[in-house]
């Protein structure tokens, strides 16, 4: 009898557990970490023009003696070619110095919203973390087709002004860094928020009530307790809104013209209009080297927050 | 089992001039005309929207008293405390201490603190930061506000957890943390909101204690809030009981328990069998009462001046005050009833007899010390019993 | 204690909100406008939406993405509710740790590198690309989007109702479908709703991913919007944002009445004990 039990149960969550584990674990095994193999792989042949573009391939038919030219035939040309030419440092650098600009002003515009949904009467917060989720949505590309009509010379941001005459020249906004920064911060802001909200709305009253209640008056409260506690919302909110801003295409795409670098544009035009690809794939490893601090810190905040109270 | 007598000495005074439970003598200025309160609430009225949670209250509170707010959730206790901290200001009504008017001045600017139920200890701050916080706040020396701390840290014996964060704390620590935080200031009144609430009964009895000694060691104004009944009587000196926003009556523990003022004071403290009756006769400080069920005449002790003949009355009745036998009572006995036993439980100290009265379906409790080891001839489940109960051992209440 | 708002807050949440709706208000305001041109008001039209009706090539789009959508947002939904379950109920394992990286990396991964490993996936493998290649890498990043959602309910979710259940001599995976499923469904839901708009909402991974006879609707926009505004282009984007809205709307104010009947249900109950 207690054998039979205790059979059932090995059964049960042996084989079944190791299959319902198998499932997404292969899917991502397959379809998001071998590509990434594939992609260093890539980054380390040599262009040709060919289908697919690069060489050389890896010919199993012949044995040990192609693996071996494979392998011979990979070097570190793209990297050096990289650190070379001005176009890419240009654009990793520009890349990180747009994405800190627009996290801190994504902070400073997040932060009171923020403050202000998680003060708001309780019956209204979720309509308001629902206007705030809404936007996202919508389709990036939508959002940020939104601002070339206000932005550009014509738009009507220049029209508005000229109207009440605060400029008499049309202002050159649209294809400059400060357009990709507005549709960065625009289209971003929801993720900073949210998280801010999450820590804030958390914040016991009572600890304000004590603070006041020793003396402190509301706006030194403010810093003294209610900043330090929503620290980890801060984290999570800029690396959730630095990362993606970082590898940006569409956003320097419509809004940066040709004078804005970023350098997922880079890696795009690099793969679609040149058909580099073990450049365009050098390009990826490297960003992913520039990232993989800011993301392990990320997914680590991430899993804390979903896994402590497990 | 003690053979009860009914030379009983309480049973030739009269209620008036009974020492009702243990006071501390030497300290009464509310009996006193001419002290001045240190706290006074005039008038006080509290609405949120269309719901009134404090309604018109005024209460006294003096220098160097235990002051107890009880009463259910929801009765107004809580809110009445957090007007005299400063986090909500009265409807209607004013709030003095020490005779200066605190409406309009904001917590942080008040002498009082408030030890919060949930603590609210500051997550990111050690226990040290957290007792120092509020010294900070009033710009003192470095050197000051440490010597406080280390005062304090000393006080609540928590001299090794200086650096803890609070999370890395027991329960118990964390309320003497809470504790140390809200004396650190030496406040002229400190505020206690259901202070015990979170810890385990043993030691929350044990804390009991160790308060009234802080209190009686500091000087200290102490108000306390809490929905626990013995909590009150144990530390205060006089209790203020509440419901539905208004005050029902304030008097000294040993008043609150024998001489309730209404029903629902008599109900709401301690265990009591309540007798609807009926005003029979009544002269001369001695009434006769028709008892709806069983339909009984029982003598009661009237309150001067003594109830109209046919008022609607209760006899409220504690447990304790009633004997309870199977042979019959001696011959001067009053107020005899019989029943039959229907329940017993036993707790040690103590033991209660739930008993069924003949001839109708209520249920008198009775309690009787276990003042020896082994009884002679135990009452049992389903015993035919006398139980009898002098005049004057219940109230007689008109409200 | 103030409850209320003061100023301050009131202007953050004003201007906040602002910023965030007006570029789309302008946006749909403008499908409307009569005129070619952006800046110019025209007069009121729907000329525009009339003229997306004869588009075939949007129209064939449109179809595309909407299958699309579905056929992903459902298999995302298996396999990240399946994800979610492994990292929250099954325990241990080799590789967990790989395995919560793979969850959440995807969530920041910039999408010009998901894109392109992918694309270079399936060349590698020699797959035609086309609406099964788009379908794969859809399913992929979605599935980590969903699992996150299931996974933060399934943690706040009460263990000893499937306790009970085992308890009472349901196996495991009979519990899963008669105890844990039902009370995460409305999580479950919103994690395909999220599945579907990222899908339909997707460009750049599309754009790496796809192949001849699979052009997606965002795909379309994005090369006419390179080209410059146009009020056709303002239309389409009305639309979708209408759908998507409502939508959203609609599931916020399902899972809200299912909330409060429940809510009324169970003070029903407690009233009438």
């Amino acid at each position: 009898m207690t054998d039979a039990v205790s059979t059932k149960r090995a059964g049960s969550s042996g084989l079944g557990r190791r299959i319902l584990i198998a499932i997404p674990y292969v899917w991502l095994l397959i379809f998001f970490l071998a590509p990434f193999v594939i992609v260093l792989k890539i980054s380390l042949s040599d262009a040709t023009i060919a289908q697919p573009p690069y060489t050389p391939l890896l010919d199993l038919s012949a044995g040990w003696q192609g693996v071996v030219e494979w392998w011979n035939g990979l070097d570190f040309e793209n990297y050096t070619l990289l650190t070379e030419d001005e176009l890419y440092w240009v654009s990793y650098l520009s890349s990180l110095r747009i994405a800190v600009i627009s996290t801190l002003l994504m902070l400073l515009i997040g932060y009171p919203m923020a403050y202000a949904m998680a003060r708001a009467p309780k019956s209204i917060r979720p309509a308001l973390v629902m206007a705030v989720i809404l936007p996202f949505w919508t389709s990036l590309l939508i959002r940020v087709y939104a601002w070339i009509g206000i932005l550009s010379p014509e738009g009507l941001l220049n029209a508005f002004l000229l109207w009440t005459g605060i400029i008499s020249e049309p202002l050159y906004i649209m294809n400059t860094e400060t357009a990709v920064l507005i549709g960065i911060v625009y289209s971003y802001l929801p993720f900073m928020v949210l998280p801010l909200y999450a820590s804030l709305e958390k914040l016991d009253e009572s600890l304000l009530e004590a603070a006041a209640d020793l003396g402190s008056p509301p706006w030194k409260a403010f810093w003294q307790i209610t900043v330090p506690l929503s620290i980890p919302g801060v984290i999570a909110g800029c690396f959730l809104v630095f990362i993606p801003a970082v590898g940006e295409f569409v956003i320097p795409d419509l809004l940066g013209g040709s004078e804005t670098l970023m350098i997922g544009k880079t890696l795009y035009n690099e793969f679609f209009l040149n058909r580099d690809w073990p450049v365009s794939s050098a390009i990826a490893v490297l960003l992913l080297l520039v990232l993989v601090v800011p993301i392990a810190v990320y997914q680590n905040v991430q899993a804390r927050q979903l896994e402590g109270k497990a | 089992m003690t053979k009860p007598t009914l030379q009983d000495p309480h049973m030739a005074l009269k209620p008036a001039q009974k020492a009702l439970g243990p006071i501390r003598r030497s300290f009464a200025p509310w009996l006193d005309p001419s002290a001045v309160p240190l706290i006074r609430f005039e008038n006080v009225v509290k609405r949120f929207g269309d719901f009134t949670a404090v309604d018109d209250v005024s209460i006294d509170i003096h220098q160097r008293e235990f002051f107890a707010l009880l009463g259910p959730s929801g009765c107004g206790k809580t809110t009445l405390m957090r007007m005299l901290a400063g986090f909500e200001e009265p409807t209607s009504g004013r709030i003095t201490l020490a005779g200066q008017d605190l409406s309009g001045v904001p917590p942080y600017r008040r002498p009082v603190n408030m030890m919060f139920q949930s603590y609210a200890l500051f997550p990111h701050m050690s226990v040290e930061q957290n007792i120092g916080f509020g010294l900070k706040q009033d710009r003192l020396p470095r050197t000051e506000i440490e010597a406080r701390v280390k005062e304090m840290l000393k006080l609540v014996k928590l001299e090794p957890f200086a650096s803890r964060k609070p999370h890395q704390l027991s329960g118990g620590q964390r309320q003497r943390v809470a504790l140390a935080r809200s004396l650190a200031k030496r406040p002229k009144v400190l505020l206690l909101d259901e202070p015990l609430g979170a810890l385990d009964k043993k030691l929350r009895e044990e804390t009991q204690f160790e308060l009234m000694d802080l209190q009686m060691e500091l000087g200290l104004t102490f108000l306390i809030v809490t929905h626990d009944q013995e909590e009150a009587m144990t530390v205060a000196d006089r209790i203020a009981v509440m419901n539905h926003g208004k005050l029902v009556q304030v008097a000294t523990p040993g008043d609150i328990y024998e001489q309730p003022n209404c029903r629902y004071v008599a109900d709401f403290i301690g265990d009591i069998n309540i007798l609807d009756a009926k005003v029979a006769s009544a002269a001369g400080g001695m009434a006769r009462l028709a008892v709806a069920e069983p339909a009984v005449e029982i003598a009661a002790a009237a309150p001067d001046p003594s109830p109209a003949q046919g008022a609607d009355v209760a006899f409220a009745l504690r447990p304790e005050k009633v004997r309870i036998s199977i042979d019959p009572p001696p011959p001067d006995a009053t107020n005899v009833l019989r029943g039959e036993v229907w329940d017993i439980a036993y707790f040690g100290d103590w033991t209660k007899f739930l008993v069924k009265l003949d001839g109708s379906e209520k249920i008198m409790r009775v309690s009787r010390a276990n003042a020896t080891r082994t009884e002679f001839a135990p009452i049992a489940w389903d015993d035919k019993v006398h139980v009898w109960f002098a005049p004057d051992a219940g109230v007689l209440l008109t409200s | 204690m103030t409850k209320g708002l003061s100023a301050v807050n009131v202007t953050a949440l004003v201007l906040g909100f602002s910023f965030l709706y007006l570029p789309i208000l302008i946006l749909v305001l403008y499908s409307f406008n009569d005129s070619q041109l952006v800046t110019v008001w025209g007069g009121f039209s729907t000329r525009w939406y009339v003229s997306l009706l004869h588009n075939e090539q949007l129209l064939e789009a449109a179809w595309v993405t909407i299958r699309l959508g579905l056929v992903s947002a459902t298999l995302a939904t298996v396999l990240g509710t399946l994800a979610a379950v492994t990292l929250t109920r099954l325990g241990r394992f080799r590789g967990r740790t790989l395995f919560s990286g793979m969850i959440y990396a995807p969530l920041v991964m910039p999408e010009v590198i998901t894109g392109l490993s992918m694309l270079l996936l399936f060349v590698a493998i020699n797959l035609e690309r086309g609406f099964l290649t788009l379908t794969i890498a859809h399913v992929t990043f979605a599935m980590c989007f969903v699992a996150v959602v299931v996974q933060s309910r399934l943690v706040t979710f009460d263990r000893s109702l499937e306790e009970a259940a085992l308890d009472l001599g349901c196996p495991p995976f009979k519990t899963f479908f008669v105890i844990t499923l039902p009370i995460i469904l409305p999580a479950v839901v919103s994690g395909w709703m999220l599945a579907f708009t990222l899908s339909i909402d997707d460009l750049v991974i599309s754009q790496f991913t796809t192949g001849p006879g699979a052009t997606t609707l965002p795909m379309r926009i994005y090369s006419s919007v390179r080209l410059g505004v146009k009020p056709e282009i303002n239309a389409v984007c009305s639309i979708l944002i209408a759908i998507v809205t409502t939508g959203v709307i609609i599931a916020s104010i399902a899972t809200k009445r299912a909330e409060n009947e429940r809510l009324k249900a169970e003070r029903a109950a407690a009233a009438g004990r």
